[in-house]
């Protein structure tokens, strides 16, 4: 128990830190770029004296170190402030986003976690056969094409011909959630393709690990059904690799869509991060990074304290 | 537009005639054969009530209410259905009364005052007023504004009311086509608020009220039942859906999830018209693509290395290749062949390798090694249009390298500092505006630097000419001399095209500029 309290409170601690180097590097990787907010919302229409207004009711004509300083002020007292593009408050802007994109990656995991799960521990169990073979070739063909070829596929069959699901994810705040379900399916299954096999491989790999080490055939010798030995003898022992990928595979759910969301045209954080990169909207940008560093941190974290937990060795150290 | 799939069984329109004769080169003062105002009369009978649901390119999150910040098509038709202007451009490109029920200009064409409708609402009950339009322009033209209109609105001098019923504009010099400017989307009017306007509130007095406004994602408009135009907006509700993704967009119109498309992919239309419920809109001639040589730079100071360009390009190839034909060939001048002042006089400049390299060895060179910096910000396929380029100039002796840019920053650090670039302008519906923006000496986006004395000073005599026979005259020259002498590479006019579901129908006409009906698509259209 005491290990896990001080790697929290380690992690915690490093958590922060980090998060403190993501805000300063994402802060100057975005004035590195060319061009600011004042040339890039105006595009080929802008002209010096405009460009020059705009700078100087944004206060973008300050040194950017003492822009970032007044930022990191407001953000340490819980205000993010508002979107120099178009004023609007950055904590209404992003968590009605961020909302839309955990949906959509809990939905997805709800999906593909148990399935993963599932196959990864029949693959194990039947391995080598005709199934396990089957289960392999079309795990790794669903992940080795790019999601958006994935996505149209799915487009093509289950919209366009069948007509079954709506080709685009049209839901707006007030839909009830079955709507919101039935319009995010196509998005939720190109997802599940894309997730499925990485920890399905990663559970069988893990497990026939395992059921290869003495213990299973002294088991099995005793006449231990197979089903029992996968679940009572082998899983808790392969917990702590499959743990960190799903972690893995569920960051990735958060931050890394934007692809599947410009497809289905899905209002989640990766394209409002991606718009305000292209615009050069500085505290937007700070905003989503900071809220995709937590995530990572968190899964991870997560997924350590989780791989602690269930190995009895770590978490009762000798001496 | 024009309705290309099933224009068989529509009567021949004014604009058919236009265009037929147009080919034939033929075409007269069309626009200005003194065609009786027709007003909002609509031609057949709209039905009313639906829904229209549009799903277009060009929405981005960083979008405002602002007006000043307007700068693409998601913004463009939402709020042309909130706001009005002063002015309106009518399907057949004229400028008709809106929200100013009609105007007169002194003499000199420099003094024009506008009468302002009575009795109009915004959208909060309260009753427009000459204060509102004072306001709304002045949004644009203060010091310190950041409106991208302050350069179309530059030759304003003062704007006052005399009374509360009247908006007197005073120009720097005569301008017979200012009410044009005044039609501008940037110049919706909105309510006077303090000493500027109330932009936030998004409170205009247009056919549809904002029911919700979701940058980049979603605007949901409904109808405004006190709308003052007697035979407009038919839907109960529209509802704009920005998706940016050019699949995206087919896959939703062909599902079903949108009746309207903007944008459609050239390579993609094939396919799409073989749907019987579907229908491609053409605007003809709207945007041109550019290759502006920088006239100040060290490569293109001798206007003969600009002419050996000029003739290094196979026109037809990239309208044939780049936009399947959906446009028609340029001839170095912006003045598209629609327009009432087209030079049919002028000879298409042909693909000839053979006199590019003429035009080289007379500037005293042998070859050319040249960096075209192409980015797809300027148009779809602007790097293939390069590289065709490139194949095209080989046999002249040019050697073009095309330097891919990031489309993201092209504007502010690549166009107009790098000596070849790639761009594009939308064509005006006026001669002088399109000239006065893009050509005119020390103009923000005289993309070239390009200065000739002569073109600038036709172009300010020709504003304030009311005598069309003489302004033809000018603008004929002006257009000749931006094909011998300009900066820019003009290859092709490309049209905006569209695609509709046929649940959606509209008059037969749609105006001949912009996109999407002159962006008016959601108050002029209705359900079919």
């Amino acid at each position: 128990m005491v290990s896990i309290v001080r790697l929290l409170s380690q992690r915690v601690a490093l958590g922060l830190l980090s998060l403190l180097a993501v805000s300063v590097i994402i802060f100057m990787a975005v004035e590195l770029l060319p061009g600011d907010l004042a040339q890039a919302m105006l595009g080929q229409a802008a002209t010096a004296d405009t460009v020059a207004a705009f700078r100087a009711q944004l206060g973008l004509d300050q040194p950017p170190v003492q822009r970032f300083i007044g930022w990191m002020a407001g953000v340490l007292q819980g205000d993010f402030g508002t979107s120099l593009a178009n004023q609007r408050e950055i904590g209404e802007l992003v968590s009605a986003r961020l909302g839309n994109t955990l949906r959509l990656a809990g939905l997805a995991a709800l999906i593909s976690v148990p399935v993963a799960l599932v196959l990864g521990m029949l693959a194990a169990l039947y391995r080598n056969s005709w199934f396990d073979r089957m289960l392999n070739t079309t795990a790794l063909s669903t992940v080795s094409f790019p999601e958006f070829f994935v996505a149209y596929i799915l487009i093509l069959f289950l919209s366009v011909k069948l007509d079954w699901l709506p080709s685009i994810a049209n839901i707006t705040p007030e839909d009830s959630f079955l709507t919101v379900l039935e319009r995010s399916l196509l998005p939720v299954l190109t997802l599940s393709l894309v997730v499925i096999a990485q920890m399905m491989r990663m559970t069988r790999a893990a497990l026939i690990n395992l059921l290869a080490s003495p213990y299973i055939e002294m088991a099995r010798l005793k006449g231990v059904k197979k089903s029992r030995i996968i679940y009572y003898h082998a899983l808790p022992n392969a917990l702590a690799p499959i743990v960190t990928v799903v972690a893995l595979n569920l960051a990735y759910l958060v931050v890394g869509v934007v692809v599947v969301e410009v497809v289905f045209v899905y209002p989640g954080l990766g394209q409002l991060l991606v718009d305000s990169v292209a615009k050069r909207d500085i505290p937007v940008v700070q905003a989503c990074s900071l809220i995709f560093a937590v995530t990572y941190i968190a899964l991870n974290t997560l997924a350590d304290v989780l791989a602690i937990a269930t190995n009895p060795r770590l978490m009762h150290p000798r001496g | 537009m024009n309705n290309i799939v099933d224009r068989s069984g529509k009567p021949f329109s004014r604009r058919n005639f236009l265009k037929l004769s147009a080919a034939a080169g033929v075409v007269g003062a069309g626009a200005a054969m003194g065609l009786p105002a027709a007003g909002w009369a609509a031609t057949s009978q709209p039905k009313k009530g639906g829904t229209l649901k549009l799903g277009l390119a060009g929405g981005n999150t960083t979008d405002s209410y602002d007006p000043g910040t307007w700068s693409d098509t998601f913004t463009f038709v939402g709020f042309s259905a909130v706001y009005n202007t002063l002015v309106e451009i009518d399907v057949d490109g004229r400028a008709i009364p809106e929200l100013a029920e009609s105007w007169s200009y002194s003499p000199d064409a420099r003094i024009w005052t506008f009468k302002i409708r009575p009795g109009v609402e915004f959208h909060n009950g309260k009753t427009l007023t000459a204060a509102d339009v004072l306001a709304s322009i002045n949004h644009h033209l203060r010091t310190d504004s950041t409106s991208a209109a302050k350069t179309v609105l530059s030759e304003v001098q003062t704007v006052r009311s005399p009374d509360p019923s009247t908006v007197v504009i005073e120009l720097k010099a005569g301008n017979a086509d200012f009410a044009y400017i005044m039609a501008d989307y940037h110049l919706a009017i909105m309510p006077a608020q303090g000493d500027g306007i109330d932009w936030q509130a998004g409170v205009g007095t247009g056919g549809y009220v904002i029911k919700s406004f979701e940058p980049g994602v979603r605007m949901v408009l409904e109808r405004n039942p006190n709308y003052w135009k007697p035979d407009r907006a038919h839907f109960d509700r529209a509802e704009l859906l920005g998706i940016t993704d050019g699949a995206a967009r087919v896959n939703a119109l062909v599902t079903g999830e949108v009746d309207v498309i903007n944008k459609v992919d050239v390579k993609t239309i094939a396919l799409l018209k073989r749907n019987p419920r579907l229908v491609i809109e053409e605007t003809k001639g709207a945007q041109h693509f550019t290759f502006p040589m920088l006239v100040n730079s060290a490569e293109f100071k001798d206007n003969n290395v600009r002419l050996a360009m000029k003739h290094s390009i196979d026109r037809e190839a990239i309208l044939d290749k780049i936009l399947r034909g959906y446009g028609s060939v340029g001839n170095d001048h912006p003045i598209q062949p629609g327009n009432r002042y087209f030079n049919q006089a002028l000879a298409q400049r042909p693909y000839d390798p053979e006199k590019g390299r003429f035009y080289l060895r007379k500037a005293g060179l042998d070859n050319l090694r040249i960096k075209l910096h192409a980015s797809e910000a300027a148009y779809t396929g602007a790097v293939d249009a390069s590289v065709m380029f490139k194949e095209h100039a080989r046999s002249a002796g040019i050697d073009i390298d095309v330097v891919r840019e990031p489309a993201d920053g092209f504007w502010s650090s690549v166009w107009m500092r790098q000596p070849l670039t790639t761009s594009f302008f939308y064509s005006s519906l006026t001669a002088d505006r399109m000239f006065s923006l893009g050509y005119a000496k020390a103009a923000a986006w005289n993309e070239t630097y390009w200065a000739n004395e002569r073109f600038n000073r036709l172009l300010t005599q020709a504003r304030g000419e009311l005598d069309d026979g003489l302004r033809r005259e000018m603008y004929n020259e002006m257009q000749q001399l931006c094909c011998d002498d300009g900066g820019s590479i003009i290859p092709v006019f490309a049209s905006s095209v569209a695609a509709r579901s046929t649940r959606v129908t509209h008059g037969g006409t749609t105006a001949p500029f912009g996109e999407l009906d002159g962006l008016r698509v959601i108050e002029r259209w209705w359900q079919a």
